[in-house]
């Protein structure tokens, strides 16, 4: 078996990274390899150093790879920064006319590979990102790509803007794949490819189609990175999905349109990051009070404040569970990775309808903006769609809507229906939907309705416990050491437990999934067994361990919290594993 | 009026002051919709926080009454998924004005077909009589014990500019002419606004009933033409010793579900079908 292989194209923004990136991504997936890029940039649209990283393997990756093997650079950025990152003895392609550095500046052995990039693509084009697509076809020379993969990505990449377009890019594919088996002949890294092409996505494109095959139909949004491009998706697809698309004028908007289209019926989702949630918040709690069903997907970035625009963290744990005022039922789904986005979805949208609560998808901008290939397409064959307790007309006499019942959910009147007539107030009500807060508020008939609509409503919390998914321990049951990670961080850990084994550690991980309800007696009976236990958070204050320990006693001491902007990565994983269990660890990285 | 009653009557008694503006609001919406015979299972009345936005408990139609300023929002998206059904907006001036302005400014831009009712008192008077955007300059409340000094809000110009292709001012002593504002601002296809002077008889001694009585008078009176937007504008700034009621401005633009026909292929979005295995095996297509 062949080892992963990781790209890295570095530039600066507008340099066309972005676009070479996801060629790249595409060229792997119909290889039949798999993929999982992520890349890094700055909030500015010319200038700064951007890196987009393509890791390729024939099996499946959950992590871009602490390393990486080859660099291509257009800039000496490249080499100042991403040096660090690149394998001892890995590649570098660059043009030794516009990037001019002295060996000694990499730190560490590799091969130089100079092309006349700039000379090259000046043959077929003035567009300076032409430099990118000639290195593009000297690594597929390198990896003996087949060719007519790249040209047909080319043309899927290029089509739309013209033949002549298109033609100048496989042409200086072309010329990047002969340069360098004519001058390079003997660099080659060999990689197994598989027989067909795999299904690729990036995490916020697993969110939108999840959304749209849930049968979501109103979507508006507030442009936030690292959300945005559910926007775009959405956007793109208005048509040919049948949905109505907004960008109303600020989160606050966004979200009570949303609630107002869910009310009268419609399948409804809003996304933003923690900036916008914190707008939406008095909403959340007023899609809680009127028992409308909701998704909101948060898609955490660096705070607090405005933070890291451009950066990941997993840090918007507290902010979610407490939003909004008082208590009300709600789900809290963190999805462990870009397959999960999409099940996820869907399944918040059955969860939104059948308790009539607002279910919230935590997200972060790494999981967000990873493009990873599936093992599976998806399974489209068997999605369910539960859209709960809507009445039909004529059903019911004597209609409440907020009938009190023993799960607490109520039949679901829509307006339009005869015969049920209702109003859904953000203020305390009776079954009825009448307000016992004005002129009743302290009587006694107010104070028993109060609880007893306080209790129905929490009351469904009990019944969704019970029907999700519990949490189960990943690995040998019997192990030195229990990882415990949650959300997008799960990726990383199951390349560390890869690494551990091989080094003939045992090691698990508990990989939580629902942060709300909590599943505080299977983690509790799961954790109580673990010898040592190394919490694994993207955070500063590890505010999932405060949750654990919260619900179940347990205080974890051992705790690996990231909290630079970047993602936790499977090295930092293994090393802090082994110091905890007091083994030697590998150099650590930078 | 005993069989509007019969049908448009709620369950629950208003709890607003006695002598309270919005008691002529209540009625007037209650005749406005027995005269354009709507049943009640069709229509939705959204309001916000404040007297006023108790309202959808007091009449017998479906009814959001959602959180402060965010009325608008809920409505639109309301009207969006379901445009059949006659969507009305219930609300404050501080809601509208204050806390919700800018979703009232952006309504108008759009132009949903919602009739967006504003019961101006000038004041905050559920929590006990606060200045409120509209309130007059100088006006002493509890909270602004020296008087006023921000200007007030023109709501009627903003409504002008801001793009509102109905835009009227009634008021609650002439209840009569206030639920034909209504009527025609339901019947209007677009964004209207119905703002109300809407005397707040416990916490607003100064726009009293008889203040308003002194100045009022009706554009229909002096033969307005409100399809004239430079006129419009200068008849919305007459406030002084006479106040214009009546219809100020109306014009013809598309309402903003007439921009999702190709969406709603002449059927509310909310009986839709959700799609089917081919349909979203095409779109998966693109995944590769």
């Amino acid at each position: 078996m062949t080892n992963p292989i990781a790209v890295r194209f570095c530039g600066a923004a507008g340099d066309g990274i972005e676009s070479i990136g996801s060629i790249m991504v595409r060229t792997f997936a119909r290889s039949g390899l798999h993929v999982y890029a992520y890349r890094n940039y700055q909030s500015v649209i010319r200038g700064g150093h951007v890196w987009y990283q393509v890791r390729a393997h024939n099996k499946k990756l959950t992590s871009f790879g602490d390393y990486y093997d080859i660099m291509v650079t257009t800039n000496k950025d490249g080499i100042v920064y991403d040096s660090a990152q690149l394998r001892e003895g890995g590649i570098i392609i660059y043009d030794a006319n516009k990037v001019k550095f002295d060996p000694s500046e990499v730190g560490k052995k590799f091969i130089d590979l100079n092309i006349p990039l700039a000379e090259i693509a000046q043959l077929y084009s003035r567009i300076a990102a032409m430099q990118n697509v000639v290195a593009y076809g000297a690594i597929a020379y390198i990896l003996d790509l087949d060719f007519n993969i790249l040209k047909e990505v080319l043309e899927y990449e290029f089509g739309d803007k013209g033949r002549e377009i298109v033609e100048q890019n496989i042409a200086a594919a072309r010329k990047g794949y002969e340069y360098a088996s004519e001058v390079y002949k003997n660099v080659r890294i060999k990689i197994e490819k598989g027989p067909r092409r795999r299904m690729f996505l990036n995490g916020t494109s697993a969110i939108a189609f999840g959304g749209y095959v849930a049968g979501c139909k109103f979507y508006a949004a507030y442009p936030m990175t690292p959300s945005s491009p559910i926007l775009h998706w959405f956007a793109e697809h208005t048509k040919k999905a049948g949905m109505i698309v907004l960008q109303p004028e600020d989160e606050i908007a966004v979200i009570n349109m949303a609630i107002g289209a869910s009310f009268a019926g419609v399948r409804s989702m809003v996304a933003t990051s923690g900036g916008g949630f914190a707008l939406m918040s008095e909403a959340v709690g007023l899609a809680g009070m009127t028992e409308t069903p909701l998704v909101i997907v948060e898609g955490q970035r660096g705070g607090p404040s405005t933070g890291l625009p451009t950066n990941t963290e997993q840090g918007d744990v507290r902010q979610v569970l407490g939003a909004g005022q008082s208590d009300y039922p709600k789900v809290v789904i963190a999805p462990r990775d870009i397959e999960e986005l999409f099940y996820s979805t869907i399944e918040a949208f059955n969860l939104a309808e059948k308790y009539q609560i607002p279910v919230i998808i935590v997200s972060d901008l790494y999981m967000n903006e990873s493009a990873t290939t599936l093992e599976n397409e998806f399974d489209i064959e068997n999605i369910k769609i539960d859209r709960g307790w809507i009445v039909k007309e004529g059903e019911i006499k004597d209609y409440k809507r907020f009938l009190i019942t023993e799960n607490g959910v109520s039949p679901r009147a829509l307006p339009g229906m005869k015969g049920y007539n209702f109003v859904a107030a953000s203020d305390e009500h009776d079954e009825k939907g009448h307000l016992v807060s004005d002129v009743l508020a302290g009587l006694p008939y107010m104070l028993k309705i109060r609880k007893a609509m306080m209790e129905k409503r929490m009351r469904k919390e009990q019944y969704i416990l019970k029907e999700l998914e519990p949490p189960t321990l990943y690995g040998p049951q019997n192990a030195d050491i229990t990882i415990v990670s949650w959300g997008s961080t799960r990726g990383a850990v199951r390349e560390a437990l890869q690494i551990l084994e091989n080094e003939g550690i045992i090691a698990n991980s508990l990989e939580i999934k629902y942060l709300h309800p909590f599943q505080g007696k299977e983690i509790k009976e799961i954790l109580e067994k673990a010898k040592e236990i190394l919490l694994v958070e993207n955070n500063y204050s590890g505010q999932v361990g405060g949750l654990i320990a919260q619900h179940t006693g347990i205080f974890i001491k051992n705790k690996l919290l990231k909290y630079d902007g970047m993602p936790i990565m499977p090295l930092e994983i293994v090393n802090k594993a082994k110091e905890v269990l007091n083994l030697k660890s590998y150099e650590v990285i930078r | 009026m005993e069989s509007v009653l019969k049908i448009y009557k709620g369950e629950v008694q208003p709890d607003w002051c006695p002598g309270c503006g919005d008691f002529a609001v209540l009625n007037a919406i209650q005749r406005a919709l027995y005269e354009l015979n709507l049943d009640p299972k069709d229509v939705l009345i959204v309001s916000g926080i404040g007297c006023s936005s108790n309202l959808p408990g007091f009449i017998s139609t479906y009814g959001f009454h959602g959180i402060h300023g965010r009325a608008i929002p809920v409505a639109t998206g309301a009207k969006l998924a379901n445009p059949e059904l006659t969507v009305i907006v219930t609300v404050g001036d501080g809601d509208c004005y204050g806390i919700g302005m800018g979703h009232f400014i952006h309504a108008m831009r759009r132009n949903p077909d919602i009739t967006v009712i504003v019961m101006n008192n000038q004041v905050y008077g559920l929590t006990t009589g606060q200045a409120s955007p509209t309130s007059m300059k100088k006006h002493v409340t509890k909270s602004t014990p020296f008087g006023v000094i921000d200007d007030p809000i023109n709501p009627i110009a903003l409504a002008i500019a801001g793009g509102a292709t109905y835009v009227s001012r009634g008021f609650s002593g002439d209840p009569i002419h206030l639920a034909q504002l209504i009527k025609n601002g339901i019947l209007h296809k677009g964004f209207a606004l119905v703002d109300v002077f809407s005397p707040c008889v416990t916490f607003n001694k100064l726009n009293t009933y008889e203040w308003f009585r002194k100045r009022i008078y009706k554009l229909e009176s002096i033969g307005h033409d409100p399809t004239n937007f430079e006129l419009a504008i200068k008849r919305a700034y007459e406030f002084g010793d006479k106040i214009p009621i009546g219809l100020f401005y109306k014009a013809e633009k598309p309402s903003y579900e007439e921009y999702f026909e190709d969406i709603y292929k002449g059927k509310p979005l909310v009986y839709h079908d959700f799609p089917n295995k081919e349909q979203i095996k095409e779109i998966m297509k693109e995944f590769y």
